[in-house]
């Protein structure tokens, strides 16, 4: 079975931050934004279509800085927030807001790409998140399965819950909770967990992963020394409650049982630089994608670990061809953890890797000299897990 | 007769021209004699010694052969011979006619005398025996009488010999019956003096006649009282015998006499049993004491000696005692000596190992290994005298076991040395720091530490060399000549340590904290190294040592030299490489707390080097420094004869850019990327925490990786103003100065500092690079 190149696409600027469209079910697109201290910055509107293997990509000028970090909507096909710059004489500052995208891009428009940068479009801003008290944003989150109303907002060492008010244009801070402790602590990433009725989140910073009630603001759980170094992000597991994924700048990913904070599940080490990505399949948990500052992509398989340690569990419904499924089931019980792809189409540290909200077995990952590149899984690994 | 004679006679006439004289020729005349007597009796002379080729005896012409005929001798002679000696042979033949005549005559002088006298002997022998006659005569008569008187006599003595007969049963039975009418006094007085042997020899004698008798009253008196006196006398032995304050051998002898008095051997055999059980019961508590909680302590040797003299050698006393004794009652006597020696065996061994067990934290090897020879070998008699019991195997069994954990002990030992070991070097690494020096001697230490560990391992294999020595009585069992070395003394105690040797060296690398505080670098570098040494020489050198010294026969599996020296090696890139992440890690936060906490926007035009970059150009040159003790200088790329003096391409092509348009980047957005794109394209792909090599250059290739990549990625998060891209310039050029020189591939170097650079230079709004004169200016003065 052959599988299918990868598809490049190259952006003029730096960049670091890509998102699916979270709220897109059907067609394959991803944001990306750039950093450029000299232009004005843009956020790419990238849509793949898979059957002709196209790339279509509107852009969007984000005039307010650079972007360090981007998050779409899980509600609105419109609305994205983004982290950014914003150098005033001598000073940087890193501010967020919430953006509405035209209207006739949010499908995804069928223009021709040839002319997109003359034509290119401004966002409009629909509100700001107010951190003049709180520092730097690190990153913001939305509420994962939410109507688009709570987002979190990391900012320095304060945990921000923010009410998004009258469709989105005004942002209420709802509640909020600091990182106390001794030196300069700062959040690097959080994620929020789509289990627990949405009621938890999970923090970076430092070597230490914190988790959240995002209902008292207060912790619920600490993995103290997580990595050896600096965490750089963390993903749930969509599918086991307790199971989250964090990598860092010991070159590793670790697999945690947020019950036992003491040891990791599984640590796996196969890059050679620092992890600044991991994502798990939104479906098949089983399959985790890194992205690293050795310039490579690895997709791993973590059976073992993963919601259906088994292969793929037979539905009652199916009870004719039950006796196949056994005998198959049979060769695959003894399945392995291992790499099942290293992807090494980049030339420079990949920053963000994301798995497309519309189809489970595509992914993303750019790096920071603007190529975003769009992979597949592997078919036969696919047809594996799916038959 | 005649023809004897005349052959006899005639070769002594014949040959008379002989020179030779008479006497010389008297042995060849007898033996010719002789040869006709031979030829007479028809025997063939064979082998004549002296004549070889005599004349053929049937030959008709031999004038001495047997079958002579004149005749065709004479036709012979005419016929062959000339004239002259015809007449020659008819003189000669009248010569010796002539002298046969002779001696004819003479011989028959001779014999006549002789008949003379003859005939005069016989006559007088005729008067003898007519006198003789006479004699026997008499005689015979004589003895006719004799015969007659003795008859008569005989006939009158007939009845009294046979009276005298009868008086003499009588006079016997009279004396056996007296003996049994005393027989109680008798043995009342043997048994009040104590000759117990005697008594019973009595009672056994005049058993048999009282059983026989018994019917009538007065034996039956007699026999009554007999049985009184044996029951008091056995009574009385058996007092002595379980008094059994007279030793074994005595106690035998009482166990014997009951036997004899026909006790029931079950019975006694129990008791002996029972009796002996005590006695060695009290051996037993003896050693025991020994043991004691707080023991006054005689060494293991002592403790051996004792137990072997008193409990084994009493033992053996009583098995062959009871095997003499008890010998009629088969097998089943023999399955209860078993039983017992089984079970007094058992207990024994039980103290033997307690002691044994507090033995095993000692030194002392060689007392160990005596005293187990000399628990061995007392236990060997016994043995072989209860094979039943198994005491034998038994002891070998324990002896196996000491010598198992003794391994075991030694094994322990040899780690203990080796944390041991570590934690001098910790302490050494620690002390000199404090005192000012500046190279702790880490090839010294190194030095050191192998051949401490060398000399304990030495030092063990010496140990438990002592467990083979011929001299020892238990070296030849196949344990010990087989499991024991291959498996025990090369597996378990040398592979096991060099395995854990290296299990410990790795748990260095996987230690949970990895902030690389607890383990001191050069540690890692010494343990590295270490184990690099092992790999290549020490694992090998071991190894064959101990083959030699215990000559493993075993045919079971080893772990083959080639096996270890690849763990070792394993063990020793593992170290190197952590000590490259950790080393690399501690300049890598130096870097990155620089770049972090500095406010780039704002900061000065550059005039210095930043500190920072020269602590980190002198860690290295430590690091370096403290490689280099340890570790060979390693391959270097050929490199450009003043690598120093070369400049940034970024700002060198900037600097072009800077004459021709007044700011840094031209229009075009694209012009940077594919700037570092192109350069990428010529460049191979940088792995940054890749393995190492053994040598010293790449061990800094490594850690300078990781320093630098972690220098681009904190800069690529930064935002910098004019003046701190020159000072990132200005930092750069100094790290480049100085850092080519400890790589293997100085472009290395260069590349990831212009990355930086160029980096930088896109984090920067208004990037004017400094020029590359001043920059060089600050950077010599720096």
């Amino acid at each position: 079975m052959e599988d299918d190149a990868p598809v490049i696409y190259g952006l003029e600027f730096q960049a670091r931050a890509l998102t699916p469209q979270t709220a897109e079910t059907d067609a394959i697109r991803f944001l990306v934004g750039t950093q450029s201290l000299k232009y004005d910055n843009q956020i790419h509107i990238i849509d793949f279509d898979d059957e002709n293997n196209i790339i279509n990509k509107n852009v969007l000028l984000h005039q307010a800085g650079e972007i360090w970090h981007i998050s779409a909507s899980p509600a609105d096909k419109g609305v994205l927030a983004t982290c950014y710059n914003r150098t005033s004489d001598s000073k940087v500052l890193t501010c967020a807001a919430v953006w509405r995208m035209p209207k006739e891009l949010e499908s995804g428009s069928h223009e021709s790409p040839d002319d997109s940068s003359s034509t290119a479009q401004t966002l409009e801003l629909l509100c700001h998140l107010d951190n003049t008290a709180h520092g730097n944003m690190a990153c913001v989150v939305w509420e994962p399965m939410g109507d688009g109303k709570k987002i979190i907002s990391l900012a320095d060492n304060h945990i921000l819950l923010w009410d998004l008010q009258e469709s989105s244009s005004q942002a209420v801070l709802a509640s909020s909770a600091s990182l106390e402790g001794k030196g300069q602590l700062r959040f690097t990433s959080g994620r929020w967990s789509p289990h627990h009725n949405c009621t938890q989140v999970a923090t970076a910073s430092d070597t230490t992963l914190r988790g959240w009630d995002t209902r008292s603001m207060s912790q619920i759980y600490c993995i103290e020394n997580a990595h050896g170094q600096l965490v750089r992000d963390l993903d749930f597991n969509p599918n086991k409650q307790y199971y989250l994924a964090s990598c860092g700048d010991d070159c590793k990913v670790k697999f945690w049982d947020t019950r036992n904070v003491t040891e990791p599940v599984k640590t796996l080490e196969e890059h050679s630089h620092w992890v600044w990505n991991v994502r798990y399949n939104h479906s098949h948990d089983q399959l985790v994608l890194t992205g690293s500052s050795d310039s490579r992509v690895i997709l791993s398989n973590m059976v073992s670990i993963s919601s259906e340690p088994f292969g793929h569990l037979v539905d009652d419904d199916d009870i004719s061809d039950q006796e196949d499924h056994r005998s198959e089931e049979k060769s695959k019980e003894p399945l392995q953890d291992n790499v099942i792809a290293t992807y090494e189409e980049h030339e420079d540290s990949v920053y963000a890797v994301d798995w497309s909200s519309a189809d489970p077995w595509l992914f993303a990952s750019l790096s920071y000299d603007g190529r975003l590149v769009i992979n597949r899984v592997p078919r036969a690994l696919k047809y594996h897990i799916l038959l | 007769m005649a023809a004897a004679a005349t052959a006899g006679s005639s070769p002594g006439s014949g040959p008379g021209d002989s020179p030779e004289g008479p006497e010389a020729e008297a042995p060849e005349r007898r033996r010719k004699a002789h040869g006709m007597l031979k030829l007479y009796y028809g025997l063939s002379e064979g082998e004549g010694a002296g004549r070889p080729s005599g004349p053929d005896p049937l030959d008709p012409t031999d004038l001495n052969g047997a079958h002579f005929d004149p005749e065709v001798y004479l036709d012979k002679l005419r016929r062959e011979c000339p004239l002259a000696q015809l007449m020659d042979s008819e003189t000669d033949m009248v010569r010796q006619i002539r002298a046969l005549d002779s001696d004819m005559q003479t011989l028959v002088y001779e014999n006549y005398n002789k008949f003379i006298s003859a005939t005069d002997t016989i006559r007088k022998m005729k008067n003898d025996f007519r006198k003789m006659e006479d004699e026997m005569d008499r005689l015979a008569t004589n003895m006719a009488v004799i015969t007659d008187f003795s008859a008569r006599i005989s006939a009158t003595l007939q009845d009294r010999h046979e009276r005298i007969t009868k008086l003499a049963g009588v006079h016997a039975l009279l004396r056996k019956l007296q003996f049994l009418f005393e027989l109680p006094s008798r043995l009342t007085k043997c048994v009040e003096l104590g000759a117990y042997g005697q008594a019973v020899r009595y009672q056994g004698r005049a058993q048999a006649v009282l059983q026989q008798y018994q019917h009538l009253p007065s034996f039956r008196a007699i026999q009554d009282d007999c049985q009184v006196i044996t029951a008091r006398l056995a009574q009385q032995l058996r007092q002595r015998f379980r008094e059994g304050g007279s030793g074994a051998p005595e106690q035998a002898e009482c166990v014997e006499l009951l036997l004899a008095l026909g006790e029931p051997a079950e019975e006694l055999c129990e008791e002996f049993l029972a009796h002996a059980r005590g006695r060695l019961e009290e051996e037993l508590r003896s050693l025991e004491a020994e043991l004691g909680p707080s023991p006054p302590a005689p060494d293991v040797l002592e403790f051996t000696d004792h137990g072997g003299s008193g409990f084994v050698g009493g033992l053996c006393h009583v098995a062959a005692a009871y095997q003499e004794l008890f010998a009629a009652q088969g097998p089943a006597g023999a399955e209860k000596l078993a039983a017992f020696a089984q079970e007094l065996g058992s207990r024994y061994f039980a103290l033997v190992e307690r002691r044994l067990a507090q033995e095993q934290g000692g030194g002392d090897n060689s007392l160990l290994v005596r005293a187990l020879d000399r628990f061995h070998r007392r236990l060997r008699a016994p043995g072989a005298l209860l094979a039943a019991a198994g005491l034998a195997d038994a002891a070998t069994e324990i002896v196996e076991r000491v010598a198992r954990e003794r391994l075991g002990h030694h094994l322990q030992g040899l780690r203990a040395a080796f944390l041991g070991c570590l934690t001098d070097v910790r302490q050494a690494l620690a002390a000199p720091r404090m005192a000012g020096k500046e190279g702790p001697g880490l090839a010294e230490l190194l030095a050191n530490v192998a051949s401490s560990i060398l000399s304990h391992i030495k030092a063990s294999l010496a140990a438990v060399h002592l467990f083979t020595a011929k001299e020892v009585s238990f070296s030849n069992k196949p344990y010990f000549r087989g499991e024991f070395c291959s498996q025990g003394v090369r597996e378990g105690l040398i592979v096991g340590f060099v395995r854990s040797m290296c299990q410990t060296a790795q748990s260095f690398c996987d230690s949970p904290g990895e902030k690389g505080g607890a383990t001191p670098p050069a540690l890692l570098l010494l343990l590295s190294r270490l184990c690099l040494d092992y790999e290549t020489a020490t694992i090998s050198y071991i190894l064959t040592l101990t083959d030699e010294q215990f000559l493993v026969q075993d045919q079971s599996p080893v772990t083959p030299v080639s096996t270890l020296c690849a763990e070792a090696r394993e063990t020793a890139r593992r170290l190197l490489t952590h000590y490259v992440k950790v080393q690399g890690l501690v300049i890598s936060q130096m870097l990155r707390k620089s770049v972090e906490t500095r406010d780039w926007l704002s900061t000065l035009e550059p005039r210095n080097v930043r500190a920072v970059m020269k602590r980190v150009v002198e860690d290295t040159t430590a690091i370096d420094v403290q490689v280099g003790l340890l570790y060979e200088e390693g391959v270097r790329k050929a490199q450009s004869s003043d690598s120093s003096k070369r400049t940034f391409s970024v700002y060198s092509s900037s600097r072009q850019q800077g004459r021709y348009a007044p700011s840094y980047t031209p229009s075009a957005p694209m012009d940077t990327n594919l700037l570092s794109n192109i350069q990428k394209l010529f460049s191979e792909r940088i792995d940054v925490f890749s393995p190492v090599e053994f040598n010293k250059v790449s061990v800094l290739t490594g850690i300078i990786k990781i320093s630098l990549k972690t220098l681009l990625e904190c800069v690529r998060l930064r935002t910098f103003g004019r003046f701190g891209l020159q000072q990132v310039q200005v930092d750069c050029h100094f790290l480049q100065l100085y850092l080519w020189r400890f790589v293997a591939d100085e472009e290395l170097v260069h590349l990831l500092l212009d990355e930086v650079v160029a980096s930088a230079a896109l984090r920067c709004p208004d990037p004017v690079p400094m020029e590359p004169s001043v920059v060089e200016v600050i950077c010599e003065r720096g």
